[in-house]
């Protein structure tokens, strides 16, 4: 087996040490080294936005990203996303609007969503939409996906 | 995905030594949205992928009206377009910039990624051709520059020769008068991989009626990006208007040698050549106009 290297970044709010192989993706490293199974393989090829994360604060997907590229970098996944005691708007919303059926997509969307309206607090359905693009569900049909960030949208704006 | 060794230099002289020592068997790492999905999938077998992102020469991203628009190899697409002096002086670059791939990927790809991987249906490539924008090359002999209408010599293939790394692609200054477009044909609203793009440059006059000179290229109809140079020499010293335009759109059709495909067939695609040439045109003119 090649040999593995040392790798330091922040997840979630936490230093995180891990040691990978130079060909594991950050998705692969974030499922299978470090247990954090939120994020999803959908395609494996940077079209469907399941791995979505983000890394100094932008987007990312984590399958086009290889785990080494990792260092020194602040990561957070959907396991950041909610407080100790409480869901984040986004995910409440996902849950009011029903914005899922089998949720593979679901982690992705929100961690997604979650960052246009920190930039973007009064998105609206054609801004949604654009900032989604990367993001694929097969079973919603989105309506119900952009319902839940226009809601969320309002929640956030009222604070 | 195969194993092989990942090294991330922080100066373009140890990278292009480390490139240099393994030959074609070492590639380079940007954005990662090309060559990762490309290693996966087995196209080449390498010992070493070299990661560019930590090279200052590569990170060089500067834009004004006197010096003109570097962009380094490793910026990525959304500092071009989020760039207000990209967006005054370039908007034919935030154009492109701003439609590859989705928000994820626009945080990761590069400009220099997509010139180097020389797809025929490049996003960047039509716009760079038409902005005159030359290919900053370093390699184990020194630095050389190449206008990037050269820069692609076939489907994935480029001018690198083993060792040789893109530094930046430099867009010359703007002048008064000038403007520049870029439109891409997909059947949905994004996230696809063009049937046909064009980008196109104008420069006007001081009356703003006859155009001086125009450069004109065309994506995903050919083994590479096309620089139409027959279409482009036709706007030459002819009136800004409509005949002109239909005119240089109908040589560019002439320039095309596309292939059936899944995304679409020659004649379609000849077709939206026709469509996307004179779009274009008209926006690169209004620009040139300052309308
Ligand atoms: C979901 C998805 C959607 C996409 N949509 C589009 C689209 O709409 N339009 C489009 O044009 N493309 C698209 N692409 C392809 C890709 O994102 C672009 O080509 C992108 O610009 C590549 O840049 P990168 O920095 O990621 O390149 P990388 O993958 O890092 O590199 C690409 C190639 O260039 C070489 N290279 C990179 N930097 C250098 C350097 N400095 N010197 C020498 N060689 C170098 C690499 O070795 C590799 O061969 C898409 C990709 C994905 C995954
Ligand atoms: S798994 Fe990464 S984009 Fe689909
Ligand atoms: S809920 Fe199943 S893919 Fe989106």
């Amino acid at each position: 087996m090649a040999d593995k290297i040392h790798v330091q970044s922040n997840i979630n709010g936490y230093d995180v040490d891990f040691l990978c192989e130079s060909r594991q993706s950050l998705l692969e490293v974030l499922r299978d080294v470090l247990n954090l199974t939120g994020s999803k393989e959908g395609c494996n090829d940077g079209n469907c936005g399941a791995c979505t994360v983000t890394m100094d604060g932008r987007i990312v997907e984590s399958c086009c990203i290889l785990g080494v590229e990792a260092e020194g970098k602040e990561i957070i996944t959907i396991e950041g996303v909610a407080s100790a005691d409480s869901l984040h708007p986004v995910q409440q919303a996902f849950l009011e609007e029903a914005a899922l059926q089998c949720g593979i997509c679901t982690p992705g969307f929100i961690v997604s969503a979650k960052n246009l309206l920190e930039r973007e607090p009064d998105a609206d359905e054609e801004r949604i939409r654009f900032w989604l693009a990367g993001n694929l569900c097969r079973c919603t049909g989105y309506d119900k996906i952009v319902r839940a960030v226009l809601k969320a949208g309002e929640v956030m704006r009222k604070g | 995905m195969q194993e092989f060794e990942y090294v991330a230099p922080t100066s373009l002289e140890d990278a292009v030594k480390l490139m240099a020592e393994k030959g074609p068997k070492a590639k380079a790492l940007a954005g990662g949205t090309d060559i990762l999905i490309q290693l996966r999938g087995g196209r080449y077998q390498i010992d070493r992928l070299v990661d560019v992102k930590n090279i200052p020469e590569l990170n060089q991203f500067s834009c004004s009206q006197s010096d003109g628009l570097t962009i380094g190899a490793s910026v990525q697409n959304y500092k071009i377009y989020e760039s207000s002096e990209v967006q005054r002086l370039y908007p034919a670059m935030v154009d492109c910039a701003s439609l590859v791939g989705g928000i994820q990927v626009q945080g990761r790809a590069t400009v220099g990624g997509n010139l180097c991987n020389a797809a025929p249906s490049g996003d960047t490539i039509p716009t760079l051709i038409a902005e005159s924008a030359q290919a900053l090359i370093a390699g184990p002999n020194g630095q050389r520059t190449v206008p990037v209408e050269e820069f692609c010599t076939g489907p994935g293939r480029n001018q690198l020769a083993d060792g040789e790394l893109l530094v930046s692609v430099n867009l010359p200054p703007v002048k008064p008068n000038y403007g520049a477009a870029f439109l891409r044909f997909i059947p949905r609203n994004e996230m696809d991989i063009a049937v046909a793009n064009c980008g196109a440059s104008v420069q006007l006059d001081e009356s703003r009626q006859k155009i001086v000179s125009a450069k004109i290229a065309i994506g995903s109809v050919g083994p590479t990006v096309i620089y139409c140079i027959e279409a482009s020499n036709s706007l030459a010293g002819a009136d800004a208007n409509e005949a002109s335009i239909e005119a240089a759109a109908a040589a560019a059709q002439k320039a095309a040698s596309p292939i059936n495909d899944m995304r679409g067939t020659v004649e379609q695609r000849i077709h939206l050549v026709g469509v996307l040439t004179k779009r274009v045109l008209r926006i690169a003119i209004s620009r040139a106009k300052g309308e």
